[in-house]
């Protein structure tokens, strides 16, 4: 059963997205632009059936969702323990911190020609441009949570016995969850916002090929079409984590809830 | 016949190395604590103490001098001294009956299931906090919170039980209500606990000797026997006797106070 609350909860929260889709048709028919320029949200929903129906847009978010989920899950995998490392050691924060903000400050588009001297064109070439993007946004998210972390838990459980290794297992594993789990939701933002430029890497499929190809065709509704459908995977795979957050860390206090 | 001495402070010493040089935090500091003796120290704020106890902890070393439990040199925190710390520390990922079991779980007093089910139970109840097994701290209030701290130092039954300001943070009914407890519970189990306060009366109303401590760096002003029977009961605080000590310590622990602050004046930039 829908309680008039929640129905009305869903409806603010449609509000936004139905404010874009008018001011976006408002924008067509307005006479400030071009009409051509600016598909309406009808001319995209049409190509979004036909691409759906042909089965290269499931095709596209596949790969493009796989790529993007092997890069964070690589780049996690390493930000994790290197995090530790930054966090727990001040003498091996103080040398590698510059080398870190060195690294995270190139943008990954500016790399792909080296990528692909070293990689190749392939498959790999692209998880790799992606696997740079998440590793340096979560170790520097891992880094910081690590830090903050109290020494009181660290004091009062061995005041209580604890040996080195339970304090790891027991103490800082747990408090450093919801700092893996907001690394993991930085590095999905900045891998689909990298997305795009891996794909540039002669792919032949992928959402960001997809948008590169209709750009050459000057197909407007298809690069609307791609654009949309990377906000709405990477919106999806967001509150999922969300999801999971609120599951497995409900004991966290939170400012808004 | 008196009760052996379990912790002595044997001319103790203690300074910190910081930007501006060596800063003396404790001077020459000599006491002891005998088995079951309640022990408080009082002392103008930044004077020393949390260090003092720092040292029983076994988290700092004196600098110079010795401190020795039941006659050995203490190498680090152990399960035998429970601490309470000013800040609390309960574990906000454990729910209230998670954060009591959590010593029990370890390798250094690991307890099978129904034992540890058992001592949980047992505090859960004694500090009036069954309801809440399953509730995380963050729902706690400020006294419960400092129950719970109590209950989990107490599930491992250390022999000694350090506290820093363990009702600081509490309104006065609560701190009442806390203090009585803690004499209660100190009745039935039988510990030798060092307590710092910052009020004088706390410290008559819970302890067999009150050491008062001076401003920066910390010594040793007087040592004040207190000699009302235990178990002890509110109406105490009305007794004259009471009263007399009161402002006896309070004149000592005043001067104290004022010559920190003038210290801390003198120190800051012109
Ligand atoms: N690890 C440390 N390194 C340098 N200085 C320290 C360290 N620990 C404590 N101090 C200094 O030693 C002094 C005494 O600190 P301590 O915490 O023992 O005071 P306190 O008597 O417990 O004060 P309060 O009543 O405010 O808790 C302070 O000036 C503090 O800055
Ligand atoms: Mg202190």
């Amino acid at each position: 059963m829908i309680s008039a609350s929640s129905y009305k909860k869903g409806l603010a929260l449609l509000l936004p997205w139905a404010a874009v889709v008018a001011i976006w048709t408002l924008v067509h028919y307005s006479g400030l632009v071009k009409p051509t320029l600016v598909p309406t949200p009808a001319q995209v929903t049409v190509r979004f059936w036909q691409l759906l129906s042909n089965g290269s847009l499931p095709l596209d978010m596949l790969i493009s969702s796989r790529r993007v989920l092997t890069g964070v899950a690589l780049g996690t995998l390493l930000a994790v323990p290197t995090g530790f490392l930054l966090g727990w050691y001040k003498s091996v924060h103080f040398f590698a911190d510059p080398l870190v903000n060195f690294f995270r400050a190139l943008p990954p588009i500016a790399l792909i020609p080296l990528v692909v001297v070293y990689f190749g064109i392939g498959e790999t070439a692209k998880v790799v441009v992606l696997f740079y993007a998440a590793f340096f946004s979560g170790v520097i998210v891992m880094y910081e949570g690590i830090s903050q972390i109290s020494p009181i838990y660290i004091r009062v459980a061995r005041t209580l016995g604890a040996t080195d290794g339970e304090i790891f297992r027991r103490v800082i594993v747990p408090l450093s969850l919801p700092h893996i789990l907001t690394a993991v939701r930085v590095e999905l933002g900045v891998v689909w916002a990298t997305l795009v430029a891996s794909e540039l890497i002669a792919a032949q499929n992928g959402l960001g090929a997809l948008i590169q190809n209709a750009s050459a065709f000057f197909q407007l509704d298809v690069i609307y079409l791609g654009i949309i459908c990377i906000g709405l995977i990477a919106l999806a795979m967001d509150l999922t984590l969300r999801k999971i957050a609120r599951r497995f860390l409900n004991w966290q206090e939170r400012i808004s809830s | 016949m008196t009760a052996p001495n379990r912790i002595v402070f044997d001319h103790v010493s203690v300074s910190f190395r910081t930007e501006s040089g060596t800063l003396p935090v404790v001077d020459d500091v000599s006491f002891t604590v005998k088995d079951r003796e309640f022990v408080s120290l009082v002392g103008p704020s930044g004077c020393g103490k949390t260090t003092m106890l720092n040292i029983l902890a076994g988290f700092v070393l004196p600098t110079s001098g010795s401190v020795t439990l039941d006659g050995a040199p203490i190498a680090g925190p152990s399960p035998d001294r429970g601490v309470i710390f000013q800040e609390y520390g309960v574990f906000p990922w454990l729910t209230v009956e998670a954060n009591i079991e959590f010593g029990l779980r370890l390798r250094a007093n690991l307890k099978s299931v129904t034992e540890r089910t058992n001592v949980c139970d047992r505090y859960l109840k004694l500090m009036g906090l069954s309801e809440f097994r399953k509730a995380y701290p963050r729902t706690l209030s400020g006294g419960m919170r400092q129950r719970l701290a109590l209950a989990r130092a107490y599930a491992v039954a250390p022999q000694f039980l350090l506290m820093d300001e363990p009702f600081g943070a509490l309104d006065a009914q609560t701190r009442t209500a806390m203090q009585d407890l803690l004499l209660e519970v100190l009745q039935k189990e039988g510990k030798t606990v060092v307590m710092i306060t910052h009020s004088v009366e706390e410290a008559i109303y819970l302890s067999s000797r009150v050491v008062v401590v001076s401003a920066r760096p910390s010594r040793v002003r007087c040592i004040v026997e207190i000699p009302f029977p235990y178990p002890r009961t509110e109406s105490l605080h009305e007794k004259p006797e009471f009263l007399q000590l009161r402002s006896r310590i309070r004149d000592l622990v005043m001067l104290e106070y004022a010559a920190q602050e003038q210290q801390t004046r003198d120190a800051a930039p012109h």
